[in-house]
């Protein structure tokens, strides 16, 4: 089976002055249905892995393969077409629009592959549904709770239909009775079939991977 | 391998209205002046065309083309004499530009007595006697009811006839000509010719008796207390040489027992309500214009770095930078449509209702109301593109960072 994120020797130097090599040499393979964590301090590297396993930085060193397709080669437009159809993004601070209900902002993920807008509310909803939040989907974001606000987040990425789901530290912003709450969703979507990466620095949330990696000084180990 | 993103332009669309719409009260203070730029360029451009509309219809072709002349007599007092020579008529004639001059005068006679009949005691003091010359009656441009003008014939030979105008004709009961009636001036008979339905010009003449002035000389003396008049008719532009020929024409001895009365120049008048003014206005305007220009461009330019987040989580949506610029260049470009409809709009009403204040017509060209809108849209436009590009240039990775 094609893997999700196949890195090979992936690396990336922030061009100076200093330059700074924010990940060196990284390979790693992330199959379908993974549930992957990565761990790390502060400064480590988690950030550059994300930007680079999310196609929103270039790696200097490498090659990376999305879904078998190397990545690195393509222009820029097709990697922000790629960025909206196989990624999901989810982040800490959620990042909803505060005037637009659940279902809009949820229906915002097809906007860019051209999706008709009556298609984009239907697969809103249904994805509202599928995170459970079937009875908040007029709500604004201001009224939501943080847990509420990062399961419409999570909607939102599964309105992609990606191939992987990128967490930024999910639950840093709930906290610990939500945060389980979050991390047994995140569970019964990995359960669905769902390719899980989640970097977070909470040793707790990364014990629920199938497999951890641990980033320091941007070197990526298994 | 996926195609590039496309969303649809409605999409882009809606997306920037939201955008305006999620912020009513900053959208609304951005627009100002954009609303006061255009409602200044439409305001000003509607009241200076009502304004010179006003005069055009005060200055119509028939002032344009009457020239009076009057006889103000010497500088002694009891010097009663008429000014005007007995070929007044012939020598204005010879004029270039003149189509019709005539001398007229009011009879001096004290309380006249008219009727249709002798002896029919009347009571018509509102009816006057007018001597007037067969061309002055033409110059008045008389519609006649019934009958005829009478002519050089009558006026040489000292005809009693007589030509009645509509009302007084009515005073009289004197409707219809088929018995060639006659009206009874102190008892002497005049016979009618013909009624007057209207004229253009001399609206006095509609209540009075006109006989010519060689009829009048001899019955009657000279005009003396209400001195005598000429009225001239001139082709259309020929006025103002007419007016300053006149006096000398007639007297070259005396030109000075004379006060021509011209009609107003049309460019000078026009000149002087349009000129300066508007180009002030419009400069005014402009200035407002530019600085809604950039009080777009400031708000834009707060609004991309204050929604950086959003960009961010579009492009990890798949939007491309070209999708960013061009959701905040439409967010621009409406706001400045949106204040150019404003203000076009503010502007109409205003000259409107200046217009319904002042009892003028207002007068609005299509194209400078229809202007008004495409002129904020282009300031939005410019106003947005410098915000646009900063928008496209932010890094998707700025949406992770918290």
């Amino acid at each position: 089976m094609t893997p999700v994120i196949s890195f090979s020797g992936v690396g990336l130097t922030y061009p100076g002055p200093p330059p700074v090599r924010a990940l060196r040499d990284a390979s790693v393979t992330v199959r379908p249905g993974e549930y992957v964590t990565v761990v790390g301090p502060s400064g480590s590297g988690k950030s550059t892995f994300l930007n680079v396993a999310g196609l929103l930085d270039r790696p200097t060193e490498g090659v990376y393969e999305l879904d078998g397709v190397d990545v690195s080669r393509l222009r820029e437009r097709q990697r922000a077409a790629l960025r909206g159809q196989r990624i999901g993004f989810v982040f800490q601070s959620f990042h909803l629009l505060p005037y637009r209900t659940a279902t809009e902002n949820v229906a915002l993920a097809r906007l860019y592959a051209g999706v008709p807008r009556r298609q984009r509310a239907t697969t809103a909803v249904e994805a509202l549904d599928r995170v459970g939040l079937a009875h908040r989907r007029d709500a604004l974001p201001l009224v939501l709770s943080g847990g509420e606000r990062q399961r419409v987040a999570i909607a939102r990425a599964l309105a992609q239909r990606p191939s992987l789901l990128l967490c930024d530290e999910p639950t840093g912003n709930l906290d610990s009775a939500t945060a389980e709450n979050l991390l047994e969703l995140l569970d019964q979507l990995c359960g669905d079939g769902l390719t899980l990466v989640v970097i977070t620095h909470d040793r707790q949330v990364a014990a629920r991977g199938q497999r951890t990696l641990t980033i320091r000084d941007g070197v990526l180990d298994e | 391998m996926s195609k590039g993103s496309r969303p649809s332009l409605r999409d882009l669309l809606g997306e920037a209205l939201a955008g305006l719409a999620q912020r009513p009260a900053r959208s609304v203070l951005t627009m100002l002046g954009t609303v006061l730029g255009t409602g200044a360029f439409v305001a000003i451009l509607g009241l200076t065309a009502t304004a010179a509309g006003q005069i055009d219809s005060r200055f119509t072709a028939l002032t344009a083309t009457e020239v009076t002349v009057e006889d103000i007599g010497g500088a002694d007092p009891a010097d009663t004499a008429a000014s005007f020579p007995p070929d007044a008529a012939a020598r204005i004639a010879g004029l270039n530009g003149v189509r019709h001059a005539g001398v007229y005068w009011p009879v001096p006679l004290s309380a006249p007595r008219f009727a249709a009949a002798p002896g029919a005691a009347a009571d018509q003091d509102e009816l006057t006697l007018v001597a007037a010359e067969p061309s002055a009656l033409a110059a008045a441009r008389p519609t006649l009811r019934a009958g005829r003008l009478y002519d050089r014939f009558h006026a040489g030979r000292g005809e009693n006839v007589a030509v009645l105008g509509a009302a007084a004709a009515g005073r009289l009961g004197i409707t219809r000509l088929d018995g060639h009636p006659a009206v009874f001036v102190n008892g002497t008979p005049y016979t009618v010719l013909g009624i007057i339905g209207d004229v253009q010009r001399l609206p006095d003449l509609l209540l009075s008796v006109i006989i010519p002035t060689g009829t009048a000389l001899r019955a009657y003396q000279p005009p003396h207390e209400q001195r005598a008049k000429m009225l001239i008719e001139t082709r259309l532009g020929a006025a103002a040489l007419v007016a300053s020929q006149a006096a000398l024409a007639l007297r070259p001895d005396a030109p000075g027992r004379f006060r021509v009365i011209a009609p107003p120049d049309p460019q000078s008048l026009r000149a002087g309500v349009t000129g300066d003014l508007n180009s002030l206005f419009l400069l005014l305007a402009s200035i407002s214009l530019v600085i809604g220009a950039v009080g777009i461009a400031n708000t834009s330019l707060v609004a991309v770095l204050e929604r950086t987040n959003e960009i961010g989580l579009r492009r990890c949506l798949g939007a491309r930078p070209m999708h960013i610029a061009a959701q905040f260049l439409t967010e621009s470009t409406a706001l400045g449509l949106l204040g150019g409809l404003v203000g076009g709009s503010v502007a109409v009403a205003a000259v409107v209702g200046t217009a319904v204040l002042r009892d003028w017509t207002a007068v609005l060209a299509p194209w400078t109301v229809a202007a008004a809108p495409a002129i904020g849209a282009g300031v939005g436009l410019v106003a947005g593109v410098y915000p646009a590009l900063r928008a496209a240039w932010i890094e998707p990775a700025a949406a992770l960072r918290r």
